[in-house]
């Protein structure tokens, strides 16, 4: 496969996840909060074609995009949605606490900010290891409002620890705009100021994103290159938690979306590929959709004595 | 007294609203205070009122704008500091138990830090493991914090305004289940004052304690129970810091047996607190029989049958108060009733 191919074969996969997502909704099979990443899926994307599968990453609440680009599995992911004994997390996470730690997605969490550190973590034992690997660390502009976000990119700076870090910019914190929370626009130079090389790419092009990735990844891997910083400037099209859309609101103009919407970078790649490639590929990822919602409906729900179970992990 | 109608969300509101009338020093602030939600309505309109200087969201930035706060009240503000997740207070704790907490002491009483933290605790539609925790106990166990946990609009509203006028840091939890309930909110300012339990229904045979949301699920238990013809006495702590142990302790003076029913875990909870003090008051006075029920001691889970399992019900705590009425297991449990369900929201938050 190109990589133009495989990169939309993942923007619409998960395009195409998160708008069934949203369909099923309102039925509530799904009841608890979705974060939907739709109109941000090519940062996620871009990231994740400069991985490996044995790099990591760690993301938030508004994960199902990174998790689904990284190789976390899609039957575990929607039946975790549902609240099912065969998500992911057996129903005991739920949208927010998504995991695949064979995939390398660790576990997301709904408290903003609280995995950049565990990245940084993670990364001081893969350098003291010295393994040829690297950690993703994706957070939104919000998470760069909160004191972890300082001193866990010292702590990483300092160590020349092997962490991408990935500021999803998408310009809010729920419906609060950065400018009502940043004096300083550039998170990137933020990140510089601490003595990590930083970069900002504006358009949310998963390619230069990819590219601009992979120099920063293969640099850093077992060796002493130490942290890249990306903030990947993108928007999100939907409420910021649920399924409808939200500029009635009144806190952002529907034409600060337009752009962003007639730029969308789904149809972008999907323009670059052959008609008959890009029908092959829509066509597999539809039919893996709908079978991984026909399991999720078909799983059972966690048995009641499931409420016990890994509070402690056991001894075996 | 009037009789005017309210919900909860009024009466938070209302009190923060006549404070800042009455008090140019009260200032109100946190994330998405003024945002078009506006903490499900609870700062609805008081940037408009009182304009972006007395009124702002913040930062994400729990820890600095707690001590903030501090630094507030220390130049002569009253600041009301509001979170929409009481887990979200596990990022302030520093600031609350090192500073906030201690200041008045160990300055010789020198100054004061007159904040009021406001937090509410999710419950319902996969709320799961970070949204939904009732951590109130952890500031119970600490000298210099005020707790105020009201479960009406009336005490909403009152212990707000107490809150803001306490000269100490006094937080203020509340539940986002409660926030649709309505009842008597009388528009006059008034204080629900630390220190006082409120008995909200009489009866012999047992004592039932509920603490924040819990509450409301020991007054339908109560029903529940009088259908057996077991009379509970309900009772509502309102304050957690201090703790009217006398209130509580009458009540089982009178019946012997105590239930106390927590929005929380139950070790080293506030039931354990309220079972203990009760306990050490009553000794060699009166047998007493105790329970308490709480959160399973796991994690919440957001699958919806795990989650209905994971809380004490009206259900569940009739059938525990009846067992320790007749002081066995009865096996008994009553069927649901309509008229005694909570109404739970539907999601997404
Ligand atoms: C520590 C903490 N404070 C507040 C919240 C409430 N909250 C949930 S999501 C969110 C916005 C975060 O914005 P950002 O990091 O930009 O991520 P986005 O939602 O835009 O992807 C806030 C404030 C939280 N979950 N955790
Ligand atoms: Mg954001």
């Amino acid at each position: 496969m190109s990589e133009a191919a495989r990169i939309y074969r993942q923007l619409y996969r998960i395009r195409r996840v998160e708008e069934e997502v949203a369909r099923v909704y309102p039925t509530d099979v799904i009841k608890s909060p979705v974060h939907l990443s739709i109109g941000q899926e090519s940062v996620s994307v871009g990231l994740c074609e400069a991985l490996r599968p044995e790099d990591a990453a760690f993301g938030t609440y508004r994960s199902h995009a990174l998790y689904l680009a990284k190789g976390g599995n899609l039957r575990a992911m929607i039946a975790e949605l549902y609240g099912k004994a065969t998500g992911c997390a057996k129903g005991k996470g739920g949208s927010m606490h998504l995991v695949d730690v064979a995939a390398g997605m660790f576990g997301a969490s709904a408290v903003v900010g609280t995995t950049i550190p565990h990245a940084v973590g993670y990364a001081y034992a893969v350098k003291l290891r010295r393994e040829p690997r690297v950690v993703l660390c994706v957070f939104g502009d919000g998470a760069t409002d909160e004191g972890v976000f300082y001193e866990s990119l010292n702590f990483a700076a300092l160590k020349r620890l092997p962490v991408l870090f990935a500021c999803e910019n998408n310009r809010y914190a729920i419906h609060t705009h950065q400018r009502l929370r940043q004096h300083l626009p550039e998170i990137c130079a933020r990140a510089a100021a601490l003595g990590i090389p930083s970069e900002r790419i504006e358009d949310a092009d998963p390619f230069a994103i990819a590219a601009r990735a992979r120099a920063a990844a293969d640099a850093m891997r077992g060796g002493d290159a130490g942290p890249f910083f990306l903030e990947c400037m993108t928007y999100r099209w939907k409420e910021h938690v649920g399924p409808g859309e939200d500029y009635a609101l009144g806190y952002r103009e529907r034409s600060e979306a337009e752009p962003w919407i007639h730029g969308d970078q789904v149809a972008k790649v999907a323009a670059q590929l052959p008609p008959d490639e890009r029908a092959r590929i829509e066509e597999a990822v539809e039919a893996e959709i709908a079978d991984a919602f026909a399991f999720a409906e078909k799983s059972p729900f966690p048995d009641d004595a499931e409420l016990w179970t890994d509070v402690f992990r056991e001894a075996p | 007294m009037s009789e005017r109608d309210g919900s909860y969300v009024d009466g938070l509101r209302e009190a923060v609203l006549q404070e800042m009338e009455r008090d140019p020093s009260v200032v109100c602030f946190g994330l998405d205070v003024d945002d078009p939600k506006a903490i499900q309505g609870t700062t609805r309109g008081l940037v408009e009122k009182f304009g972006q200087g007395r009124v702002f969201g913040t930062p994400l930035a729990e820890d600095a704008m707690t001590g903030v706060a501090i630094g507030m009240a220390l130049a002569g503000l009253r600041p009301v500091h509001v979170h929409i997740r009481m887990d979200f207070l596990l990022l302030a704790m520093n600031q609350l138990v090192n500073i906030a907490a201690k200041s008045s002491y160990m300055y010789g009483g020198s100054v004061s830090v007159p904040i009021v933290v406001r937090s509410m605790i999710g419950k319902s539609w996969g709320q799961g493991a970070q949204h939904s925790q009732g951590l109130y106990s952890y500031f119970m166990h600490v000298p210099g914090l005020k707790v105020a946990a009201p479960t009406n609009p009336h005490d909403a509203k009152g212990c707000m305004i107490a809150a803001i006028r306490d000269d100490n840091p006094v937080m203020m939890v509340e539940h986002r289940l409660l926030y649709p309930h309505r009842g008597p909110l009388p528009e006059a300012p008034y204080e629900v004052r630390p220190g006082r339990a409120r008995v909200l229904a009489q009866g012999g045979d047992v004592t039932l304690v509920g603490i924040s949301h819990a509450l409301a699920e020991c007054l339908r238990a109560q029903r529940h129970l009088a259908d057996v013809g077991v009379a509970a006495e309900v009772i509502d702590p309102i304050w957690l810091a201090p703790l009217d142990v006398d209130g509580i302790a009458a009540s089982v003076a009178k019946t012997g047996r105590l239930v106390v029913v927590d929005n929380g875990w139950t070790t080293c909870g506030a039931s354990a607190e309220i079972a203990s003090a009760v306990l050490e008051k009553l000794q060699g006075q009166r047998d007493v029989r105790v329970r308490r029920l709480g959160f399973a001691n796991t994690t919440c889970p957001p699958t919806p049958g795990l989650e209905a399992l994971f809380y004490p019900s009206a259900r569940t705590i009739a059938a525990a108060a009846r067992d320790l009425v007749e002081g066995r297991a009865t096996g008994w449990l009553p069927a649901e009733r309509a008229d005694a369900v909570e109404i739970e929201f539907r999601g997404p938050f």
